[in-house]
C-alpha cells in the first residue's frame, strides 16, 4: 500500500490495522496477506477473483453483517472486518 | 420397448414414487415427463415432510406417508439432504396457543408425537424468533428433504427394477389404456397413471385441479440461524382457505445452511411472473417473526405452482371415465409429504391389496358425486 | 368420456391478477426512500457518464446509480483523478458539472415497469427505490473465466480483476506475475502491473499468430489502437509476450506457486506468486432482461438511437456488444441525447455514429481473433471446480444435461454469483444456455427487498 494517502484505523480479525482512507476492504486485506477471505463449501481458502463485485469470492463479514463484498466496500474508520483466513 | 405394464405420466415426486412402488410389485413401468424428472413443482417447493390436520383424511394420509419417509430415510444418500429437524408451529397470542393445544391433542391421540412448549422454550429453541411468542408446538417426526434429488433417486430405483424413463416427452391426452404423446405416438398399457401435478387437468379436463401460485426466497448460507422448520399457525388458514391471495410465515433451514423463506398463495392461472407486492408482504411477515432475517442476503426468488383442488384433498385412485386410467394428483402443498403414501395407496388399489388407510376420501370419482 | 356425468366439484376460480403491483410504492414511504427522476442511468462507467452528462446538460433531471464507491466503471477505476488519462478526467469533470445526481455504492437489484419505471437498489444496506420516466442501462461487462486445475487457488486473479484490485489500493510490487488468457486486456494489465512494480514474467495470449495477424489488418482501421498496443508492449518491462500459449494448470499449496503453460506442442512451468487469468468480456444484461428487453446472443438489442425493444429503456456500452471505451462513450452520448428528447445537431450525430460504427467493426474483428480456442475445453479434470460458489466439479456434471437439470441435480449456478462466473464458462464448455434472470439480480438483504409496510400500501 502506498503511504501517500491519509490513513485510518480499522479492525481485521481482531487486530487494529492502518489503512489508506481511500482503499477498498479487499485491497487492505490483500496487503495484509490474509490467507482466505472466505472458505468455500469444501473448506478451500478463497481470495477475490473478479475485483468488481461479480464473483462473490471476496465476501467477508463487516460490522457484523455477513456476505459483504470486500472489493466494492470502501474502508471506514472503526470498521470491523472478519475473514475466514 | 415392449408394452409396459404401467405408464406413469409425470416424473415429479408423485410419479417417481408411483414408478418405484409399482416396480417393487414387479410391474414394468414407463415414466414420461415433459421436461426432466423432478423439474416441475417438485423442484419449486420447500421439501417439507409435515403432518397436517385440516381434515381426518388429510391427517391420515400425511401421517401415514411421514411414517413411510421414516422407513425410507436410512436408504437415502446424503444428497437427499434429509434433515430430522422437525417442525415448530408458533402461536402469537393466547387464542392461537389454545389452537396449538387442540392440535397437540389431535396429533397425540392419533399416534403422532408432538409437544407443546411455552414462549420461553420457543425462544430457547429458536433464538432468532421474536420474543415473546405465546408458545409453540414441536413435531419432531417432520422432516426436510431435497425433492429434486429424491425424485431422481426414486426413478433410478425404479430403473433398477426395469422401468424406462422418457424425458422431454409431453403427453397430450389420455385414452382407454393409452397415452397419446406430442408427435402423435400412442403408448398403450393396462395401467395409465396421471401424475402430472398442476398440469393434470390438461390430460383430463374434468379434474378440478388448478395451479395455486407460490413464491419462495432463498438466502446465502447462515448455518445455525434456525434449527426447525418454522410455521405460523396462520399458515393453516392460508393453505386451507381458497381466498384469492394470502401469505403466511414459513422458514426452513436447508442442509447448506441457507434459509428458505415462504409462503404465499394466489390463484392467477399460470402467470409465472414475480408478484412484487406479494413477495414483499411475504418477506415482511417473515421479518415480523424473525427480525434478524432483515439483514440476511437473499440470493434468489422464484415462483411455483401447487396443484390445488377445491376440497384440499388429492385425487388418488381409478378414473371412472377411462378404462385403465388412474389419477395421483392434486396434492397442493403436501406433495412431498404425501408422495410415498400416495404411491403405496395407489399401488394397493391397482394390485388389489388391502390399503393401510381408507382410500375413499381420495377417490377421483367424488368429482361426479351427486349433490346432497 | 361419459357425457351423462357432469362434474359437481368445480375448480376454484382464478382471480384477476393483482393490480397492487402498479400501485405499490406510488407514494413515498418513510421506511424506504423513493427517489424521482426523469431519467435513471444505471452504471457510472464511460457509457453511463456520457449518457448522464448529455441528458443533464439538456436540462433533464438525471439520477445515476453505480455500485462502486467512485464513478468510472472498470476502465476508469481510480482512487485519485490524477491517476487517470486526460480523456477520463475530462469526462468526469464534465459529469460533475452536468447536474446529474450520482448515488455511489448503489447496487441495483431489480427493475420493473409500474406507472413509470422502477429500480430497486441497495445503498449501505438500505432500500432505495427510484422512479423514472426513462432508463438508460450502462451496466458494462464482466470477465469470462474459464476453469482449469488450480484456478481457484488464492492469488489467481482475473486480468481485469487484478487491475481493479490494484486500482483500489492493492499492490503486486515485487511479485512474480504471469498474465494469461485472451484479449488486449492482457497487455494493458501487464503494463499497468509492471509500471507499479510487479515482475511480469510472461503475458501468454492463447490466440495464435495467424489469428492475431488477421486482427492486425483489421486494426489498420483504428490507428489509435495500434499505437496503444505498441506502447503497451514496450511497457511490459522484461516480460515475454507469448502468443499461441495458454495455462493448463496452476499449482501450489494454499496459494499459487507455479503455472504450467503450453503452446500445443511442448509444456513448461513458470514459478509465480500471482496468476492473472481472463478470456475476454461478457455483457451484463440482467437488468435489461428484467425489464423485458430483447437480448440476442448475449447482447441487448438496440436501434441506432440505443433504444431497446422496450419503449423508454435505452442501453449503451458493453451490454450492446463488447466494443471498448470509445464506443461506450459514443453510445452513451447518443442514448443521453435521445432520452433527453433533445434535437441533436447533424454533425454530432454523424460523428458519434461514425465512432460507433468503426469501433464495433474493430470489435468484431477482435472477437474473431481472440476467440478462446477449442483446446481450452479440455482443461478441466474431474476434480476441477466449475462452480466456485457451490464447489461443483467437472466430474459431478453430465454435459448431456441442460443447465437447468445440472442446477437441480448438483446446485451448479445456484450460489450468490447467480451463475455469472460458471454460466459463461459452461456455455463455452458444454454449449449450455438459457438462464432465467430473476430478482434480485444481485444478492440483496431480505429487508431491502421487503421494504416497509408503507411500500405495499393498497394491497388487500
Amino acid at each position: 500500500m502506498d503511504a501517500t494517502s491519509a490513513e485510518i484505523e480499522i479492525e481485521v480479525d481482531g487486530r487494529v490495522v492502518r489503512a489508506p482512507a481511500d482503499a477498498t476492504v479487499a485491497a487492505v486485506l490483500l496487503s495484509l496477506g490474509v490467507g482466505a477471505f472466505r472458505r468455500s463449501v469444501r473448506g478451500e481458502a478463497r481470495l477475490p477473483l473478479c475485483g468488481m463485485g461479480t464473483c462473490q469470492e471476496c465476501r467477508v463479514t463487516i460490522d457484523g453483517v455477513a456476505h459483504r463484498r470486500a472489493c466494492l466496500t470502501p474502508v471506514r474508520a472503526g470498521m470491523r472486518v472478519s475473514t475466514d483466513g | 420397448m415392449a408394452r409396459p405394464d404401467a405408464i406413469v405420466v409425470g416424473g415429479g415426486i408423485i410419479g417417481a414414487a408411483c414408478a418405484y412402488e409399482l416396480g417393487r410389485a414387479g410391474m414394468k413401468v414407463l415414466v414420461l415427463d415433459a421436461a426432466c424428472v423432478g423439474g416441475g413443482t417438485t423442484a419449486a417447493g420447500m421439501g417439507h415432510v409435515v403432518v397436517m390436520d385440516d381434515s381426518e383424511a388429510q391427517f391420515a394420509l400425511s401421517a401415514y406417508s411421514t411414517r413411510l419417509w421414516h422407513e425410507l430415510e436410512a436408504e437415502l444418500p446424503r444428497a437427499a439432504e434429509v434433515d430430522r429437524c422437525g417442525t415448530l408451529w408458533v402461536a402469537e397470542d393466547d387464542e392461537q396457543l389454545e389452537a396449538l393445544h387442540a392440535k397437540h391433542a389431535y396429533y397425540t391421540s392419533r399416534g403422532v408425537e408432538a409437544e407443546v412448549v411455552d414462549g420461553a422454550e420457543v425462544a430457547r429453541l429458536e433464538p432468532n424468533l421474536r420474543a415473546p411468542l405465546a408458545g409453540g408446538l414441536r413435531v419432531p417426526g417432520d422432516r426436510v428433504v431435497y425433492p429434486p434429488f429424491v425424485a431422481r433417486w426414486l426413478v433410478d430405483r425404479a430403473r433398477d427394477l426395469g422401468a424406462t424413463v422418457r424425458e422431454g416427452c409431453a403427453a397430450e391426452r389420455l385414452e382407454d389404456r393409452a397415452v397419446v404423446v406430442a408427435g402423435g405416438d400412442r403408448l398403450e398399457a393396462d395401467v395409465v397413471i396421471n401424475a402430472a401435478g398442476a398440469a393434470a387437468a390438461r390430460l383430463i379436463p374434468d379434474l378440478p385441479i388448478v395451479p395455486r401460485k407460490g413464491h419462495l426466497a432463498i438466502t446465502a448460507r447462515y448455518p445455525g440461524f434456525c434449527r426447525h422448520q418454522l410455521v405460523e399457525l396462520g399458515y393453516l388458514k392460508s393453505a386451507h382457505t381458497m381466498t384469492s391471495e394470502s401469505v403466511a410465515f414459513n422458514v426452513q433451514p436447508r442442509a447448506t445452511g441457507q434459509l428458505l423463506i415462504g409462503s404465499s398463495r394466489e390463484l392467477v392461472g399460470w402467470d409465472a411472473s414475480l408478484n412484487r407486492s406479494i413477495l414483499r408482504r411475504m418477506l415482511q411477515r417473515a421479518i415480523d417473526f424473525m427480525p434478524a432475517l432483515a439483514r440476511l442476503t437473499v440470493i434468489r426468488t422464484w415462483v411455483g405452482f401447487r396443484p390445488a383442488t377445491p376440497d384440499k384433498l388429492p385425487l388418488i385412485g381409478r378414473w371412472p371415465a377411462l378404462e385403465g386410467v388412474w389419477v395421483a394428483a392434486g396434492h397442493e402443498g403436501l406433495g412431498i409429504t404425501t408422495s410415498l403414501g400416495t404411491a403405496r395407496l395407489l399401488a394397493d388399489q391397482i394390485l388389489g391389496r388391502e390399503p393401510a388407510i381408507d382410500p375413499a376420501p381420495f377417490w377421483p370419482d367424488r368429482v361426479f358425486a351427486a349433490h346432497e | 368420456m361419459d357425457e351423462g356425468r357432469r362434474t359437481v366439484m368445480t375448480a376454484p376460480v382464478a382471480a384477476a391478477p393483482s393490480t397492487a403491483d402498479a400501485c405499490a410504492g406510488a407514494t413515498p414511504s418513510a421506511a424506504g426512500r423513493v427517489l424521482r427522476a426523469e431519467i435513471a442511468v444505471v452504471g457510472a462507467g464511460p457509457a453511463g457518464i456520457a449518457a448522464a452528462s448529455r441528458a443533464a446538460e439538456a436540462g433533464r433531471d438525471v439520477v445515476v446509480l453505480d455500485a462502486s464507491p467512485r464513478p468510472g466503471g472498470q476502465i476508469w477505476r481510480h482512487r485519485r483523478r490524477e491517476e487517470l488519462p486526460a480523456q477520463a478526467r475530462a469526462w468526469l469533470e464534465r459529469f460533475d458539472r452536468s447536474g446529474a445526481r450520482l448515488i455511489a455504492g448503489a447496487q441495483v437489484v431489480d427493475a420493473w415497469r409500474a406507472a413509470e419505471f422502477r429500480l430497486l437498489a441497495e445503498v449501505d444496506g438500505e432500500r432505495l427505490e427510484v422512479a423514472a420516466d426513462r432508463v438508460i442501462l450502462a451496466t458494462g461487462a464482466r470477465e469470462l473465466f474459464l476453469p482449469f486445475p488450480g484456478w481457484t487457488l488464492p492469488n489467481v486473479f482475473g486480468v481485469g480483476g487484478a487491475q481493479a484490485l490494484v486500482k483500489s489500493g492493492a499492490s503486486f510490487a515485487g511479485k512474480r506475475v504471469v498474465v494469461a488468457g485472451s484479449g488486449p486486456l492482457l497487455l494493458a494489465v501487464g503494463a499497468t502491473l509492471a509500471s507499479r512494480g510487479a515482475r511480469v514474467v510472461v503475458v501468454a495470449e492463447q490466440a495464435g499468430r495467424g489469428a492475431l495477424a488477421r486482427f492486425g489488418v483489421a486494426l489498420l482501421g483504428s490507428p489509435g489502437r495500434i499505437l496503444q498496443a505498441a506502447r503497451l508492449r514496450s511497457q511490459l518491462g522484461g516480460a515475454r509476450y507469448a502468443v499461441g500459449c495458454w495455462v493448463t494448470r496452476a499449482d501450489g499449496d494454499g496459494v499459487v506457486r507455479e503455472v504450467t503453460l503450453t503452446d500445443g506442442r511442448r509444456s513448461w512451468t513458470e514459478p509465480c506468486d500471482v496468476l492473472c487469468t481472463g478470456y475476454g468480456l461478457v455483457p451484463n444484461t440482467e437488468l435489461a432482461e428484467m425489464l423485458g428487453c430483447v437480448v440476442d446472443g448475449g447482447r441487448v438489442r438496440v436501434d441506432e438511437w440505443q433504444r431497446t425493444s422496450v419503449a423508454g429503456v435505452y442501453c449503451a456500452g458493453e451490454p450492446t456488444g463488447i466494443a471498448g471505451v470509445d464506443a461506450a462513450l459514443a453510445e452513451g452520448e447518443i442514448a443521453g441525447l435521445h432520452a433527453a428528447g433533445k434535437i441533436v445537431p447533424a454533425g454530432d450525430v454523424r460523428r458519434l455514429f461514425a465512432i460507433r460504427r468503426r469501433e464495433h467493426r474493430v470489435a468484431r474483428a477482435m472477437e474473431r481473433a481472440f476467440a478462446p480456442r477449442a483446446e481450452l475445453r479440455d482443461l478441466p479434470r474431474d476434480d476441477t471446480i466449475l462452480c466456485r460458489c457451490e464447489d461443483v466439479t467437472r466430474g459431478m456434471v453430465d454435459p448431456a444435461w441442460s443447465f437447468r437439470q445440472a442446477k437441480l441435480y448438483t446446485r451448479i449456478g445456484m450460489g450468490p454469483c447467480q451463475a455469472r462466473v460458471c454460466g459463461p464458462a459452461c456455455e463455452f464448455l458444454f454449449g449450455w444456455r438459457g438462464q432465467t434472470t430473476r430478482a434480485p439480480t444481485v444478492p440483496a438483504a431480505v429487508g431491502t427487498i421487503a421494504g416497509g409496510p408503507e411500500d405495499t400500501a393498497g394491497v388487500a
